[in-house]
């Protein structure tokens, strides 16, 4: 079931299209990744689906209805979101920041402290965060909380999640836990789509890509296919190694000669 | 926040107590009872309740609006000053004495408050609806605050005598005495109205911890909570500047000196600090009546003459715990 169907999406961002003519489905249980190089509208596109920027042409349907037509909370319940750099301004505690997830449950009307406390728990024990409750999240390193944040959008219980570049800044452990984390929660049956600078990591963890290229879709399918030799020499101006580990494939961009 | 009602609790009684004529404490409380025929009757309902009501009102708007603001901008600097409503709730007062409606109706003055107050509220609500930020904002109070500084040293520059000058200048200071109940009657609506609409928007700060664009995410109306939190404070602070004048520092203080025990949670914050607020002017103002000394202290130069060696040492103490700014 596609929970995320967008149809020629075209966003301005002072007059100018940043976002042209984009078309793109997110199903249930799918893993879907968004690339492409600095600039090319990767969160804009993200943030355009969230209805955070309006678009000027095209539309965005979430499940069953256009995005204008979900009030607030509703469409809060069905997408949850974590933007580029997530910010913590207080320090809050771990458990605390995670329960932020079930906002859009309160504005909704349905306060339950026994159903709010059992999904952070739930949430927090998914990602193995749960020892950290009562630590002050500013404290935490980058992977652990980056960690927090993904527990805060499970405790949410959204049909869809949209990850704008969640292994940046990390060490190569935590990109491939945080990869690995979206992959669990995918099984779970949600739809996961995730903005990737990692070409690598793209290619090893999503089920899909669509890659960007000046705001529009310069490719996409399964991983071999949309990050194809002449879509990489293309749109990103690099070459690459690509083998077989076990039985993972791997692809590793160079610098084109 | 049970041992802070009781503190607040006891210091109200404490300000009902204490003055020129010290009254027990058994005594004061039945004095609050019209027709009691107790000697003590006249002065405990007409001087001293309505002092304690209003420290208990000014300073409970101002914890509240203090602890709300901090969240909704996510500065710790924050307080109900920065935007400018203090300035123009005393600048509508200043105008009523230079005009010399003061002299002729004795409630000229803080009517000229409350419509100073109401100016802020429709200026920085007509500011948030062309969806200026939160930085908007801030640099909307720096020229609200210069410009009606300004009009308030014009007023005193062009005084016509030099008595109104003083007058001018000894009302901006702040305090409570001599007040009625006719003032508490006066305010009550605007600062229990400002009030709930903090109230009402404290619930929905919490998720502003994680960003503008991420609470936006999980459905929070933005613009509908700047437009609380403006007009909730100017009306709820500007109410109390128009009868006191301008009190500093406890809006900026007690927030801050109720995290460690509260949190930072602003939802959880904001009523302690509503309660500590009321708590800290009421005992600011008890000590402006034991302080003696020749003239009355004046109640804004009491908390800001404690109030800021007090955030100096917690900013001192604290830097560590901001330091993930």
């Amino acid at each position: 079931m596609a929970l995320i169907e967008a149809g020629g999406l075209t966003v301005l961002r002072d007059a100018k299209p940043v976002v042209r003519d984009v078309s793109l489905t997110l199903d249930a249980g799918e893993v879907l990744g968004l690339v492409g190089p600095n600039g090319s509208g990767k969160s804009t596109l993200v943030k355009a689906l969230l209805g955070l920027l309006p678009h000027a042409q095209g539309s965005v349907k979430l499940v069953d209805r256009e995005l204008g037509r979900h009030a607030p909370e509703e469409r809060a319940r069905l997408v949850g979101y974590l933007p580029q750099h997530p910010i913590i301004h207080w320090p809050l505690r771990v458990a605390e920041l995670v329960a932020l997830g079930r906002y859009p449950r309160h504005r909704a009307g349905e306060r339950d402290a026994a159903a709010d406390r059992e999904a952070v728990e739930r949430a927090m024990a998914a990602v193995h965060v749960g020892a950290l409750a009562t630590r002050p999240a500013t404290e935490l390193s980058g992977g652990e909380r980056m960690r927090v944040h993904i527990a805060r959008l499970l405790a949410g219980g959204h049909a869809a999640l949209c990850a704008d570049e969640p292994t940046a800044s990390l060490d190569p452990y935590y990109q491939l836990d945080i990869m690995e984390t979206l992959r669990q929660v995918a099984a779970g049956g949600i739809g996961v789509l995730v903005v990737l600078h990692e070409l690598e990591l793209a290619a090893r963890y999503c089920d899909r890509l669509i890659v960007l290229a000046d705001g529009a879709v310069a490719a996409e399918g399964p991983p071999d296919l949309a990050l194809s030799d002449e879509v990489l020499a293309r749109v990103f101006r690099v070459s690459a190694v690509r083998g077989r580990h076990g039985d993972q494939t791997f692809l590793l961009p160079l610098r084109a000669t | 926040m049970g041992l802070l009602g009781v503190a607040t609790f006891v210091l109200f009684l404490v300000s009902l107590c204490v003055g020129p004529a010290p009254i027990p404490w058994r005594a004061a409380l039945a004095g609050l009872v019209p027709g009691s025929g107790e000697d003590y009757g006249l002065i405990v309902r007409e001087l001293r309740l309505p002092r304690a009501l209003l420290a208990l009102g000014i300073g409970a708007t101002l914890g509240l609006a203090g602890a709300v603001l901090q969240g909704m901008l996510r500065n710790p600097l924050a307080e109900p000053g920065v935007i400018g409503v203090s300035t123009l709730a005393a600048l509508g007062a200043v105008l009523a004495f230079y005009s010399g409606a003061a002299a002729v109706f004795p409630l000229a003055l803080p009517c000229g408050g409350i419509v100073g107050a109401l100016l802020a509220a429709v200026v920085l609500s007509a500011l948030m609806r062309r969806h200026t930020g939160t930085l908007g904002l801030i640099l909307a109070g720096v020229a609200i605050n210069s410009f009606g500084g300004a009009l308030t040293a014009l007023a005193l520059n062009l005084a016509p005598n030099p008595y109104a000058a003083y007058e001018i200048f000894f009302w901006l200071m702040g305090s409570l005495a001599d007040r009625s109940m006719a003032h508490v009657w006066l305010v009550l609506p605007f600062m229990l109205g400002g009030s709930a609409m903090l109230a009402w928007a404290a619930r929905d700060l919490d998720v502003l911890a994680l960003g503008e664009e991420a609470a936006q995410s999980l459905g929070l109306d933005l613009p509908r909570l700047r437009l609380l939190v403006v007009a909730g404070t100017a009306l709820a602070v500007g109410s109390g500047v128009a009868v006191a004048g301008v009190i500093g520092f406890v809006g900026l203080v007690v927030p801050h000196l109720l995290r460690p025990f509260t949190g930072h949670t602003p939802s959880r914050l904001a009523p302690a600090s509503a309660l500590g607020g009321a708590a800290l002017t009421l005992a600011a103002d008890v000590c402006t009546r034991l302080v003696v000394v020749n003239a009355e202290l004046k109640l804004g130069v009491v908390t800001a003459l404690v109030g800021a060696p007090f955030f100096l040492y917690l900013v001192v103490r604290t830097r560590e715990a901001w330091a993930w700014r």
